[in-house]
């Protein structure tokens, strides 16, 4: 006789219907971005043209967006959804409207957006390019996904403080706690983008205002622009402090570090972004120089994290019997994805934060910025580092939300993934580290320039990416296989939901950390000792303002 | 709070580590005069094709082996003076940068040597490089500014 296998979600059916709705739109954006990605790497190789009349930059603006924001925000908050409802309990009729509202309001953002940069009224790139200016559905859409993704954040923040209210003098869920902070982040630094689009860039390309201040927009742009690759990088630092002990079968080496790291993040994450105008001629050397130290600060809550997850791996082999100094590595479950793919990313961080501290230093930045350099960075962190995390989270997370299981072939399946991808983005990004620190500039198709020897030589290093980004497309079509498998064919039981415990003798957390008027308080505190001046003196030195441009 | 004996070792060696760099950094940038192309000098950037020195770019000496360049970008253009887009500088010569945009943004690179600027529309971007080694360098933009943005090019030869 057969044997019926229930089904069992891990968290309240409503909760896991809405976290993977998000995970829906994340996993399609990711197959449009990634082929597109692709075809920019075809084109650069110089013996490709792309079909269809589309160009490079308007390709290039799809890909930006698609992953950029649509493929991390949606993934990003859908994971937060699940985990909060996981630790803190299921969310309340009120605060799941509030969440599909704001759903609805990201994607039919999304939606508006595409359209607008699909019939090329919108090549701008994702960071806008003022004087450049697109259609005004272009910026609508994107407010519509920026005010989505608020009301998201309220629901979150709503759950949280009725946990805190249900539990008095209680010790907040960690998992809740940390999606809380970065939600924090991200509603104080999109605030600038969002002042940006409707003061400037929605008047000007509705035609009521005239001009535009470019390096207010840029400055106002990058002031969200930094927090936006924190956005990212926090939900990966959550699963590995939170979630990846459980899956390695140990515990949380101190909740108290987890959560002063989350604060420090929040802390030195926002007042930052003249890093990425250092060669911007209109701001003061002396609050460059400010703001590249509130950069460089980051390090400290970086070098507490790698401490506490590589203690968290040792302590752990060395309880199953790895001797000596190395022993424990071997005792590491390497043929689990569930930790693999995350462990890979964080050692590709290690490279992946110093080319970051190259980028914002004052003199080294002259020589990459702008350069695909900085795009052979970012493919390091954002999208090695924090997107192998997330797949490495959407093993476990998308069967336990539908209530299937990873079977043994979908895990050797995600081994695969995790491999191709690894040495797909190795040869890409090494190969634009190589060509930037020779001068090659990034967002720029294929150019043979003057013809003079040194950009002539850069081939073959876009025929290697070309190699790279054609690996990295098999590895996308095998990982949308997977999410398929598991979103609707997987066998149907119970997948765990990985929370790690506290290790014992992790000590008392102290209660400071709840205190929310503190920690925003000291980051608005912050905010405007970096920003107030420069901003004022960018403000009153500012040049007589730019008509729009339509150049593509 | 409780830390662990390594972590706070650790905590401490990257935290010195950190004041080293930074205090590298800032010394090489005030001190040495290493800063990043920050000149915040204003022009009206519908005008400054008529505006000196943009309405006459081009390489001009200015001192014992000491030259002015002015670069006017525009889309999809350098103008360097030159017909031909080719520049020549004599080997050892300290050259004063001076660009600027008259519509979008743009980059002002010069391949394989630390001139990097970006160039706004409504300022004057500085710098001053001496140019040590003979060579042929090509100047592009590195800032996206539309469907021509990878045929902006001019070339610099230092020349002994």
């Amino acid at each position: 006789m057969k044997k019926t296998i229930k089904s069992v979600r891990s968290i309240a059916t409503p909760d896991a219907k809405l976290a993977m709705a998000h995970m829906y739109v994340a996993f399609a954006a990711l197959f449009i971005g990634a082929t597109c990605g692709l075809l920019q790497t075809l084109e650069r190789s110089g013996k490709f043209t792309i079909p269809g009349g589309f160009n490079y930059y308007q390709i290039l603006t799809v890909h930006g967006v698609m992953l950029g924001l649509v493929l991390t925000t949606f993934f990003i908050l859908g994971f937060m959804l699940a985990a909060q409802s996981k630790t803190a309990g299921s969310y309340s009729k009120g605060e799941l409207r509030l969440a599909w509202t704001g759903f609805w309001m990201m994607t039919v953002g999304v939606v508006v957006t595409s359209y607008f940069i699909l019939i090329n009224k919108a090549t701008v790139l994702y960071t806008f390019y003022a004087p450049m200016m697109a259609h005004p559905g272009f910026y609508i859409g994107l407010v519509l996904v920026i005010v989505g993704s608020w009301l998201i954040g309220f629901t979150v923040f709503k759950r949280h403080s009725r946990w805190r209210k249900e539990n008095p003098g209680k010790k907040t869920p960690l998992l809740s706690y940390m999606a809380v902070i970065t939600l924090v982040m991200w509603q104080i630094a999109t605030l600038g983008v969002a002042a940006s689009v409707l003061i400037q860039f929605l008047p000007m390309s509705l035609g009521i205002t005239e001009t535009i201040d470019v390096l207010v927009s840029r400055t106002l742009f990058w002031y969200f622009g930094h927090p936006l690759v924190y956005f990212w990088l926090l939900p990966a630092y959550m699963a590995w402090y939170a979630i990846i002990p459980k899956i390695i079968g140990g515990k949380i080496f101190s909740d108290t570090l987890a959560r002063l790291s989350f604060v420090l993040l929040l802390l030195f994450s926002i007042p930052v972004g003249f890093h990425h105008q250092l060669t911007e001629p209109g701001i003061d050397p002396f609050w460059k120089y400010i703001q590249v130290i509130l950069t460089m600060l980051v390090v400290i809550p970086s070098l507490m994290t790698a401490f506490s997850l590589f203690a968290t791996f040792e302590a752990r082999g060395r309880e199953l019997g790895g001797k000596g100094l190395f022993g424990w590595v071997k005792k590491m479950p390497w043929k689990d994805v569930r930790f693999l793919a995350p462990f890979i990313g964080m050692v590709l961080f290690i490279p992946g934060g110093a080319g970051g501290i190259i980028n914002a230093s004052n003199q080294m930045n002259q020589v990459v910025h702008n350069t695909i350099w900085v795009t052979g960075h970012f493919h390091l962190t954002a999208a090695t580092t924090v997107i192998l995390t997330f797949f490495g989270i959407a093993y476990w997370l998308i069967p336990s939300l539908t209530g299937r299981k990873l079977t043994a072939s979908l895990n050797r399946w995600g081994i695969i993934q995790t491999i191709v991808w690894t040495v797909g983005m190795l040869i890409m990004s090494g190969a634009m580290h190589w060509q930037g620190l020779l001068g090659g500039p990034r967002r720029s198709a294929y150019s043979e320039y003057a013809g003079n020897a040194d950009t002539m030589a850069w081939g073959p290093y876009q025929m290697a990416q070309a190699v790279g980004g054609t690996i990295l497309f098999i590895g996308m079509v095998i990982m949308i296989v997977i999410f398929i498998r598991l979103a609707f064919f997987a066998p149907k039981g119970e997948e765990e939901f990985p929370v790690a415990t506290l290790s014992h003798d992790a000590g008392e957390t102290p209660k400071v950390f709840e205190n929310w008027k503190l920690w925003i308080g000291i980051t608005l505190l912050l905010i405007l000792f970096a920003y107030t001046i420069p901003f004022i003196d960018i403000i009153q030195n500012a040049p007589p303002g730019s008509p729009g441009f339509k150049l593509y | 709070m409780n830390m662990h004996k390594y972590e706070k070792i650790w905590l401490w060696f990257g935290t010195v580590t950190l004041l080293v760099f930074l205090t590298v950094v800032g010394i090489s940038a005030f001190y040495m005069g290493n800063q990043p192309p920050s000149c915040a000098v204003t022009i009206d950037p519908a005008k400054a094709a008529k505006e000196a020195p943009f309405n006459e770019p081009g390489l001009k000496q200015i001192g014992d082996n000491e030259y002015q360049l002015t670069v006017l970008a525009s889309a999809f253009h350098y103008d360097v003076g030159e017909p031909d887009g080719i520049v020549e500088i004599p080997k050892g010569a300290t050259v004063h940068i001076s660009a600027t945009t008259s519509d979008v943004i743009h980059g002002f690179e010069l391949a394989g040597t630390n001139v990097n600027m970006m160039l706004e529309p409504g300022y004057i971007s500085t710098y001053t490089n001496t140019f040590k080694n003979e060579g042929t360098f090509t100047l592009l933009c590195n800032e996206y500014c539309g469907t021509g943005h990878q045929t902006m090019a001019a070339t610099i030869k230092v020349v002994d």
